[in-house]
């Protein structure tokens, strides 16, 4: 009997496999897994840089799990390829006002705490929050603003004085603007002094309006490609999220953030979720849990550059990024921030068709024109050479008449 | 006998089509009048298509002349290569083909990389002293772009026609008379006509619903293909993409039509671009 009982104890042991030193986790998953990640581009320390590759972290730590991990480039793109379904991903990055959404329309699965030990290190700031009043489906993974990035040699100090940067014509064609409806009107409605979550739609048609009076002055609507274009200074002005500021900040020193903290800014908070579709539910908060871990969650956020929900990461963390107030700023200029809330689908489907609108309207003067001047000169080209081509024949066939 | 066979020979192509094309096109139709929200039958999705209709019209124009340009380039270039020996007509055919080996999207990206502000050719005007010049995000970037990428499709079917005209047709015409370019005008070009009308239809119909050139050559202009992948990529309607694409489907059928129509009235007295 005792014997059994220690054969047992052995494989009890076994079975829970050999947990690193300090390292608190629920319930490990067996057999081969494949885990489906679909995260923000440029969002998870990949080993680049003398950084931590967190996947291959991950791995190794239970090498039973494979990780199969895909980006997006917004909100909206990873909520339409969820909402269209055919799809299995087992961990999500949603933002805010995109989790409340996908909490209302039954999207999530609720997570199993007991899992998700590491969720204790999460600041009491970040719990309860207005998009997950409960904390039942999300874990704070990173939080920032969104402000403007410009480049010191370009743009005058001067200049800086709100989100009117950003309709400046003096940088016209240098300046990049949001390819996605929401942060874009969102800058309009701090602009114009409207609530960031209006669903009024005479405010939302003035936003419009004011994004339509930039966008002869936008070089280009973007989202990640934006590193490339504020990097090599093909632009010089665009407004993004403070953590990829300050990605772009080490390769390209002239780049600097702008917060135009008396108009107000979005400030946001992204979380780590798991969809409806999940097939490997255990092992999704098993990677959750891990990212949870003070010791990976300050050596991820080392790289991907944004605040940490997590006190308990900064004393592993690079001390001059939890010193630099554009990463965490005082209370009080938080304060002029304020959370994207969750807008009805109808809304949402309004402002995305008011942002397209605003990117097509101009087109019925130039669109036309060009039509018209190109078209012209083609169609006069050709006419011009058949009419030699055939003019001559012409001329030939009436001289041998003749 | 012989016809059994061929209807049982083509059963598998008409299942294919069946299923990935007439049901899908269903499923567009189907999704164009149904609303969003509520899935009931609704014109509203064809109703806004008005809004769009200047982006219809630029992405016709855009394409229009890229079509008439890659003719313009193309013939040359095919009735050349049709008139060279065997083994210099293998390799120049390989040649026209070499490009479309490569992914048509890193084709696309290497563009930027040149005409880009600060770009190859801007670095090369600065460093002998010239000043920049924007080349990137213009129409022209943008038609520059499909005549590039499409030019292929252009030289491949006129070549195959070119090459397959009777010398002997050539050589009576000039018996005849005629002079060199009376040959071409009343015997070549007329004869060339099929691979005119292929070849631009090759080009105008991928380049009218193209949206990756726009939206790497192109400034803040949105092509119609543009706007049907925001629709379904992130503005989350497919119920107006869906509008959208039916009414392109549509105007791609008209402007090939028209075009047909004009070469095969008189193809023989007529140059029809």
């Amino acid at each position: 009997m005792r014997k059994l009982v220690c054969v047992l104890a052995a494989l009890v042991l076994l079975v829970s496999g050999v947990v690193p030193a300090g390292a608190v986790e629920g319930n490990v998953p067996q057999g081969s897994i494949t885990l489906n990640v679909y995260n923000w581009g440029q969002y998870i320390a990949d080993g680049s840089d003398d950084s931590m590759d967190i996947i291959a972290e991950f791995e190794s730590r239970y090498p039973n799990i494979h990780v199969n991990y895909s980006t997006f480039d917004s909100n909206e793109i990873m909520y339409t390829k969820l909402a269209s379904g055919g799809v299995t991903v087992d961990v999500i990055f949603p933002s805010d006002y995109m989790v409340a959404r996908m909490i209302e329309e039954d999207m999530l699965l609720e997570l199993d705490f007991d899992n998700i030990p590491n969720y204790q290190y999460i600041d009491e700031d970040f719990k309860g929050m207005p998009h997950d009043p409960e904390d039942k489906y999300s874990v704070p993974y990173t939080w920032g603003t969104v402000g403007v990035i410009y480049n010191t040699k370009y743009v005058d100090e001067e200049d800086l004085i709100g989100w009117e940067l950003l309709w400046n014509e003096k940088y016209a064609d240098k300046i990049l603007m949001f390819d996605n409806s929401r942060d874009a009107f969102g800058i309009a409605s701090y602009l114009l002094g409207y609530d960031v979550n209006t669903t009024d739609e005479e405010e939302l048609r003035h936003c419009a309006d004011k994004l339509a009076e930039q966008e002869p002055l936008v070089q280009q609507y973007v989202m990640d490609q934006i590193y490339d274009l504020m990097e090599n200074e093909e632009a010089w002005i665009a407004p993004y999220y403070v953590g990829d500021y300050m990605t772009m900040a080490e390769n390209n020193e002239d780049l600097a953030f702008y917060l135009p903290e008396n108009q107000g800014f979005n400030l946001f908070v992204d979380a780590m979720c798991i969809p409806k579709c999940a097939k490997e539910k255990a092992a999704a908060e098993l990677f959750i849990n891990f990212l949870c871990e003070p010791e990976i969650a300050a050596a991820n956020m080392d790289w991907v550059g944004y605040s940490v929900p997590l006190s308990a990461a900064k004393e592993y963390m690079d001390p001059e990024l939890i010193e630099d107030p554009i990463l965490y700023p005082s209370p009080e200029v938080q304060s002029h921030g304020s959370a994207f809330a969750n807008l009805d689908p109808a809304v949402t489907r309004f402002v995305e068709g008011l942002f397209l609108e605003v990117r097509i309207r101009n087109v019925s003067n130039d669109g036309m024109q060009m039509l018209v001047r190109w078209g012209g000169i083609a169609l006069a080209v050709g006419f011009v050479a058949w009419a030699i081509i055939y003019g001559i024949g012409r001329r030939q066939k009436n001289i041998r008449k003749k | 006998m012989k016809k059994n066979k061929s209807v049982i020979l083509s059963v598998p192509y008409i299942l294919w089509m069946l299923v990935f094309t007439l049901i899908p096109l269903g499923v567009v139709g189907y999704y164009a009048l149904t609303d969003p929200d509520t899935g009931a039958f609704t014109w509203s999705n064809m109703a806004q298509l008005g809004t769009y209709l200047p982006v219809f019209g630029r992405s016709i124009g855009y394409s229009v002349i890229s079509a008439f340009l890659c003719l313009l380039l193309g013939y040359p270039v095919a009735y050349y290569i049709a008139h060279r020996g065997p083994v210099a007509q293998k390799l120049l055919y390989m040649l026209v083909m070499l490009p479309m080996c490569m992914s048509f999207l890193l084709r696309t990206l290497a563009w930027v990389g040149l005409l880009q502000d600060t770009g190859i050719i801007n670095t090369l005007l600065e460093s002998v002293g010239l000043a920049r010049v924007s080349l990137i995000r213009t129409p022209g970037a943008v038609i520059l772009g499909m005549v590039y990428n499409y030019l292929p499709y252009m030289i491949l079917p006129l070549y195959a026609i070119i090459v397959k005209i009777d010398g002997r047709l050539i050589e009576a015409a000039e018996d005849l008379g005629c002079k060199p370019s009376q040959t071409f005008t009343k015997v070549v070009l007329p004869l060339s006509m099929p691979g005119i009308v292929s070849g631009v239809t090759m080009v105008f119909v991928p380049a009218v619903s193209t949206f990756y050139i726009s939206q790497k050559l192109g400034g803040t202009e949105m092509l119609i293909g543009d706007v049907i992948e925001r629709m379904f990529k992130q503005g989350n309607n497919a119920n107006l993409g869906a509008a959208l694409s039916l009414l392109l489907m549509l105007l791609v059928f008209v402007c090939t039509g028209i075009m047909n129509k004009l070469t095969d009235a008189d193809g023989e007295d007529r140059v029809v671009v």
